[in-house]
Parts: C-alpha cells; structure tokens; sequence
C-alpha cells in the first residue's frame, strides 16, 4: 500500500530563533524538503526614506544609523558620501582617513557577527557567536572611544567627522590589529577542518553565478559565487584607492564559499586598518559646512562597498534644507531575494544556514 | 594513618557491604527507591549547573553566577520558575495525550537506574539480563516524544517528533551490536557481573565498540550534533514547543535524566563502572560519571548539528558496518582465546578500530541531500 503524502505549508518566522529579527519564510515542506519559499517581509517598516524627507540633511545620519544596526558606520558613510556629491562639498584628508579605518573595523565587526551567526543556525550552540562577539567588543570599544557610542554611531559627518579621535584611540587600534589575524587564525582553525561545518555547507544552497549577477547581488554574496566585484576597487570611493587590498572570491557559491570570503574579507580589512594609520595625515577632520546645508537642485547616487553588499543612497534636493527623495538600495534585501532559488529542493535544516549565510539586517531589509 | 589509608580503609569498608544490605525485601525496595530517586533529582540539578556553568567557560562568558554561591541555587531558581507558570494545552490538541506525553517519556528515563550498580551490589535489582533491559525501557522513550509532538497540534512539534522516532529506530541497531561486543567479553548480561568482569576496563579491550556506543547513545538522548527533534535554530523547541510549566520542566528532566543514565550505562559497561583504586565504590562511580557528562556537553559547545539526511546516513552507512565489523571481530577472538583474553589486544582493538575509521573517512562520505522539486 502507498502512502499518500501532502506537502504542507510552515511558516518560519516572522517570530522564529533563527530569522534574524522578524523574517518569514512562508515554506511549504514534503517531508522535511522545502518544495516552495516565499519570503514575506515587512514586520519591521518604520519609513525611514519618508522620514529622511522630514528632516535636515544632518538630521537624517541619525536615522542611518538605524538600517544596518550591525554596520551603522557603513550607513553613515553611504549618506554622507551622497550629500556631499550634491551639495560638492570637499573632505579634508584625515577625515577621509578616519572613515576607511571606521568603515573597516565595521566591516569586521558585522562579519564576525555573520560567521557567528551563520555558525549559530548549522546548530553549533551559541560557541562560535559568543567567540565572535568577543572580538566585536573590543571594536565596539574602540567605536565608543571616537563617538560615544556603540551601536548607533552617528559618527559621519557631511563634510568630514563629527569629532577627531581621542589620543588613546591609535594605541588602542594598534593593539586591535596587531590582535587580530591571530583571532582569526583561531577561528579559521576551529571551523575549517570541522566535518560536520563541511557537509553542512558545501555544496548547499548554490548561488550560480548567472544568478548573483541577474539579482545584482552584492558583497560576500556575489563574491561567494566567483564574481570579483568590489566597489572599493571597481569605483572608488574616499580614499580607498591609496590602498593595496585583494579581493577574495569563492568558486562555487555555496554557504562553505560565503564563509570562506567572509573570514577573507576580515583578513584584507585589517590589512587596510595597518596601511589607513599608517598613512593617517594631521589636520582638520571637518570642512566648513553652512548648519542648514541647501544642496542645488540636482539629484546624485552615491554607493560604498558595505560589509552586506552595495550599500547606496539616491538624493534629490530641491533646494531646500530636506531631501526632496531619498532612496536606499539595501544589500540586504536585493541578496535576499535569490533565497527562494537557493533554498528549494534543500532541507528545512539547510533552507535556514543558507539563510544565515547570505547575513541580513531586517532593520534594512524593511527600512 | 594518611589520607590514603583511611580512603584504603573507607573503600574496603563500603565494598564489604553485608549481601543482604540494607535487609528484608521491602527494605530493600524502599531504600533503593528512595537512593534512586535523590541520585537522579541530585545529579540532575547539578548536571544543570554544570552543563550551564561548563558552557560558560567554554563559550567565553561566566554563566549563571547570580542564584546563591557561584549560582549554586540556579537549577532550584528554574525549578521554582517553571513550576509557578502556567500549563497551556494547545486548543485542538489532544488533552489526555498532551498530558500522558511527559510521563510517558520520564518513567522509562528513571526505570533505566534500576539496573545500574553504583558499587558492588548496591542496585535495586541484580536482573540477570540487565543491560537487555535497559535497552528495551529506552527505547520507551521516543513513544512520549512522539506523543508529544502529536497531541501538540503544530507542526513544528509533528517534525520534531518524526525526527526523533526516525532517528531513534536508526540508532538502536549500531547501540545493540556495541553493546553485544562488550556482553561477549564480559560473558553476562547482569549490570554488575560486567563491572566485575572488567580487570581491564572495556573502553581499552572495545574501543570502537566505546565510540560506536558514546554517537548512538547520544543520538538516543538527542545530544548535539543528533540534537535534530529539538533543533532551536530550524523548528523552534521541537516536540515540546507547546509545554509549558511543569510538564515542560518533567520534559527537561527527562533530557538530563537521560543523559545521567547514558554516563551511568556508558560508566558501567565500558569504564568498569564503580571499580577503580583508593577511593571508595562509589565515589568511583561518580567521578566517571561526571566525566563521561563533561564529555557530552563538551561536544555539544563544540560542532554543529548535522541534517536529517546525513544523521540517517551516518547510523545506516557508517555506524552499522562498523557496529558488525566490531562485532565479528569481537567473537573471533574470543572463539580464538577462550582462556580470557591477553592485555596485548587492548593495542591490537586500537590498531583495528585506527584502521577502521580512517578507511570509513577515506570512503564514505555525508553529503548530497538535494532533492529535484
């Protein structure tokens, strides 16, 4: 006698341990195999673009702050970087330094959060997050040092920074980068030989390189399926072209590679933070910016490599002291529309680490 | 006199025990009862705390510190919460099952110590075939999983559910034959005839047969990397997602009561149980306990959890063979050394079981597992 079976439908989420805020994968399951995803979103919209229309334009860095909350130095660069192509401010040299250092230590700190939780969903319990987030602090520290804060930095300035760093932040930074590559040698040693890491990440949940360029993913995303995109080298932004850096790519595009890049990236930021300070020049780290900034009319784009993907933001100014639009395109969210090809015809257990291992924000996946 | 005399004298005294200690039958029963059920509410409690306390330092952090001294009193703090809050039964759930469900799941965890010999002849009943007692109670077991994860009415618990009888029914099979390996050397099935046959302990005589036992057992009581049925991360809190209160926590205790019986058979059967120099029986007994305790939440802080599919390979595709290879040489040398067998096997086991699993890791291999849709 054959049994009949139906596939059923699972909502995963929006309140589930494993989505990262409030996510939902509407799965319909045969057994434990996912036959169908479809992503819902939008638990967490909060407006921030109409918001952004309310406020000055120094007034929006704030509500940056709030998109990515794991990489707010990031959103703060993206924004600055778009007012100041409209409004043809000028940077001065050692604030330019100080945001590529504050933007790769972000980089660093939001993948070790990544690996962490991407580790956390294969079902290692808690270890590698909590390893993880040992690092994190001390950047979090150093975060604080500059700006008082350590999640919500609102550290970036249109026109350069809002403060120059205290004297005990280069010390503090050099002992962090001398530290490190041995952290992440450890963790490299902890994971990459792991066979149950191995079987639970190769070859599972593959982004064809076709389709990460179609979706115009971005970041480890992209990466992780062989693309060498990164547009700190393909369009470079502040002063990223002084510095010497490579950019790893994966082979496959599976969660094994986005890992792989992940730990990479890690590596050649700190590669960047050694050659930032030691380049760092002495001088102003702010311009001189009217308070009310009034940007000609004009529209302008501006995007950064942020540790998610392309992070960019569109502005139209119509003269006055609020952008008329501003348009976010998230990585996150553009990355996570390939779930549902990623993910079917794999295991419930395989659908959730291939949606760790693409590490998204909700806070910028809803905006 | 020393130290190590009076624990000479101590251990000497204690293992003398009268045969018929501590009197008539009732006695016996109601003494054992009792030892019993504090051993198993003890230890569990105190397995809490140091699983909670071990993954602490472990993962880098300090773990629960707040409760009494060095958060001593965390375990009677949960207790106390989780009795105080509220018993929710889903509204389409089955009720009778929903409550049957715990209880079906914690007697068998506790009926399993009736067997196991915490010092010379100290156990509730010396069954002549103890250890294929233990063996069919376990397996109890995932009947109040499974009743579980049905009566819930939700999905997540239904897979939970299925996992683990899928899982469990796999498991037996490797469990069985290790466990035949060490009833062959030691010639008995009775719990305390093993210990005493154990001059060697059995983890040197059986390695492979140790290691093929310490995985299925610990996919039988759903330790990670088998921690599948209640995979946080995938299906929220598996079968018991929709308990609450005290039949959550007689679910708990069912996890660590299970776990206590592991380390006790595991103690018994192949780390000669309460034997051991110095210190007294049972003592003994607990120190190994404790380790082989220490070894199970060591491996749950280190690796992640496999996939479904990979879990059932790894029981039908690596583990049985070995389980039947273990076995067969096992029985031929006994068949060839009827007299007892020579210290030299124990490095002769070792080299076979070397050979074993890194033939087994050249050629087998986990993986796969997409399905065209």
């Amino acid at each position: 006698m054959a049994i009949k079976t139906e596939p059923f439908v699972l909502n995963l989420g929006p309140v589930h341990p494993s989505t990262h805020g409030v996510f939902r994968m509407r799965t319909t399951l045969d057994g434990e195999v996912v036959v169908d995803m479809e992503p819902v979103f939008g638990y967490l919209h909060r407006g921030i673009e109409k918001l952004a229309e309310e406020r000055t334009y120094t007034g929006v860095i704030p509500l940056t702050d709030r998109l990515d909350y794991l990489a707010s130095m990031s959103n703060n660069l993206a924004y600055v970087l778009a007012v100041e192509k409209l409004a043809g401010t000028t940077v001065p040299e050692r604030a330019e330094y100080l945001r590529v250092i504050m933007a790769e230590l972000q980089r660093i700190a939001s993948h070790l959060i990544a690996v962490g939780a991407f580790l956390n969903d294969c079902g290692a319990f808690m270890t590698p997050i909590l390893y993880m987030i040992r690092e994190r602090e001390k950047i979090l520290d150093l975060f604080d040092m500059v700006c008082g804060q350590r999640l919500t930095y609102n550290y970036m300035r249109v026109g350069g920074v809002s403060h120059d760093i205290p004297d005990e932040f280069l010390p503090a930074l050099d002992k962090f980068v001398r530290r490190m590559p041995g952290f992440i040698d450890e963790y490299d040693r902890l994971l990459e030989k792991n066979e149950i890491l191995l079987v639970r990440a190769k070859g599972v949940g593959i982004l064809p390189k076709e389709l990460a360029i179609n979706i115009s993913a971005g970041g480890p995303v992209l990466r992780g399926s062989g693309v060498k995109w990164d547009i700190r080298k393909a369009d470079p932004y502040s002063v990223y072209d002084r510095f010497e850096f490579d950019i790893p790519t994966g082979t496959v595009g599976d969660c094994y590679d986005r890992y792989r890049v992940r730990i990479e990236e890690m590596r050649q930021s700190v590669r960047i933070i050694k050659q930032a300070m030691e380049q760092l020049p002495l001088g102003a780290v702010k311009s001189e910016v009217p308070h009310l900034i009034r940007p000609p009319v004009g529209e302008a784009y501006a995007h950064i490599e942020a540790p998610k993907g392309e992070l960019g933001f569109y502005l139209v100014s119509d003269n006055s002291i609020a952008p008329y639009r501003c348009a976010i395109r998230a990585p996150s969210l553009i990355n996570l529309t390939a779930l549902r090809d990623m993910v079917r015809g794999w295991k419930v257990a395989d659908a959730i680490a291939t949606f760790g291992s693409i590490d998204i924000c909700m806070g910028e996946v809803d905006r | 006199m020393t130290i190590v005399e009076t624990s000479l004298g101590l251990g000497g005294r204690l293992a003398a025990l009268p045969p018929d200690w501590p009197g008539g039958y009732w006695w016996h029963w109601l003494v054992f009862v009792v030892i019993i059920l504090i051993f198993v509410v003890v230890m569990v409690m105190a397995f809490i705390y140091m699983e909670r306390r071990g993954l602490g330092r472990l993962q880098a952090r300090l773990g629960p510190n707040r409760a009494g001294p060095f958060g001593i009193l965390q375990p009677v703090a949960d207790a106390i919460k989780v009795l105080l809050k509220e018993d929710i039964i889903p509204a389409k759930g089955d009720k009778l099952v929903h409550w049957l469900a715990p209880v079906v799941a914690f007697v068998p965890a506790l009926m399993i110590f009736a067997v196991i010999p915490f010092q010379d002849g100290a156990l509730l009943v010396d069954l002549n075939i103890g250890i294929l007692y233990i063996v069919a109670i376990s397996s109890v077991a995932a009947l109040g999983v499974f009743m579980a994860g049905w009566a819930s009415n939700n999905k997540f618990s239904l897979l939970g559910a299925m996992r683990d009888v899928a899982q469990v029914v796999s498991y037996e099979i490797p469990l069985i034959l290790s466990i035949a390996g060490v009833v062959l050397v030691a010639g008995s099935l009775s719990m305390n005839k093993i210990v005493e046959a154990q001059s060697v302990p059995f983890i040197l005589l059986q390695p492979l047969g140790f290691l093929i036992f310490f995985m299925a057992a610990c996919a039988e009581v759903n330790r990670t990397p088998f921690d599948l049925l209640e995979a946080e991360s995938e299906i929220v809190a598996g079968f018991h997602t929709e308990y609450s209160g005290m039949k959550f926590a007689l679910f708990y205790l069912v996890e660590y009561t299970e776990v206590l019986a592991l380390s006790a058979i595991i103690t018994t059967l192949f780390l000669s149980g309460w034997r051991g120099p110095l210190l007294p029986p049972f003592l003994w007994f607990l120190i190994k306990v404790v380790a082989v305790f220490f070894l199970i939440f060591w491996v749950r802080s280190t690796i992640p959890r496999l996939r479904i599919d990979q879990v059932m390979a790894f029981a039908w595709k690596c583990l049985l063979p070995l389980a039947l290879i273990n076995l067969f040489i096992t029985g031929l040398e006994i068949v060839a050394l009827p007299d007892g067998l020579p210290w030299f096997l124990i490095f002769v086991n070792i080299a076979i079981m070397a050979v074993l699993i890194l033939l087994w890791s050249r050629f087998f291999r986990l993986g796969g597992g997409r399905v065209e849709v």
